[in-house]
């Protein structure tokens, strides 16, 4: 990558563009989950079948990427509320943010199964 | 020659009007920048983008536990989206605790997000009529949203 090109460049960028991309991404889901949820309004079988479409495999794969999305936010928007708050947060900016993709690896890998078990259990019985 | 200190006092040039910053003999030792004069317009703007600032950092804390908690409750427990369905709803709202949880995140979570694209459209669209087209739509799309959820959780009949 040429010099001059890459504003810093390094975890605090990488960790502010992640945090953008992935408020927008849950915002626009937010305006269709309460256009889905208003449903339950309208009747029981106008609702049903649009949660239904929460069960396919490829939107529940999106689920697993929804929650990707949320948990790297809420994570690093407290990572965010340290380094604005606390007197020695942006000292340990960056190994926060280690602990924050650290431990929104742990919780991924603990979603998988519970988040995914609908599609699981329709492609491979209980 | 000794190494006395000059009797110029050092001073911030952020204080021009205190006349300080000048030497002895009256010569600027450093330019003031911005001299205040009569005519410099006062600030007129309020702490709005503060408030603003200080409510993502409030909201985003309250939100982790609203959100995160119904994550686990709608995708983790009891089989996760499997047991999703218009009894499973009833059976929440009927109680106004769950009614409260998803109102207030309802409201904060569309409040963060609406002020969270905002700061994105002022960073990304250059042209001012751009930023006014987008915020308006982002405006109307964000009251329409809150006051149709909000309504929704009011007027819920299990009976329908």
């Amino acid at each position: 990558m040429p010099a001059g090109t890459l504003y810093r460049g390094r975890e605090g960028m990488w960790s502010w563009v992640a945090h953008r991309v992935t408020g927008v991404l849950i915002f626009f889901f937010l305006f269709a989950h309460v256009l889905d949820t208003a449903l339950v309004r309208v009747s029981p079988e106008a609702y049903d079948n649009v949660i239904a479409t929460y069960k396919v495999w490829f939107v529940n794969l999106m689920e697993y990427g929804l929650v990707a999305a949320i948990l790297f936010h809420a994570l690093n928007g407290l990572r965010v509320i340290a380094v604005d708050f606390w007197s020695k947060g942006t000292r340990y900016q960056r190994q926060m943010l280690w602990s924050v993709v650290g431990l929104w690896v742990l919780l991924m890998a603990g979603a998988f199964y519970p988040v995914l078990k609908h599609t699981l259990t329709t492609w491979f019985g209980k | 020659m000794s190494t006395e200190t000059s009797p110029v006092e050092l001073v911030s040039s952020s204080q021009p009007h205190t006349g300080k910053g000048l030497s002895a003999d009256g010569v600027h030792v450093i330019e003031p920048p911005r001299a205040r004069t009569p005519r410099t317009p006062r600030v007129t703007r309020g702490n709005f983008e503060m408030w603003a600032w200080l409510f993502m950092r409030l909201s985003g804390v309250v939100l982790v536990v609203l959100v995160l908690g119904h994550l686990v409750i709608q995708l983790v427990v009891d089989g996760g989206v499997s047991k999703i369905s218009f009894a499973f709803v009833a059976g929440r709202w009927a109680s106004p605790f769950w009614q409260g949880w998803d109102l207030l995140m309802l409201w904060l979570a569309m409040l963060h997000g609406s002020n969270g694209l905002r700061t994105v459209i002022n960073d990304y669209a250059e042209r001012a009529n751009t930023r006014l087209w987008l915020k308006s739509l982002l405006l109307v799309a964000t009251v329409f949203t809150v006051l149709l959820g909000t309504l929704v959780i009011f007027t819920f009949d299990p009976n329908i």
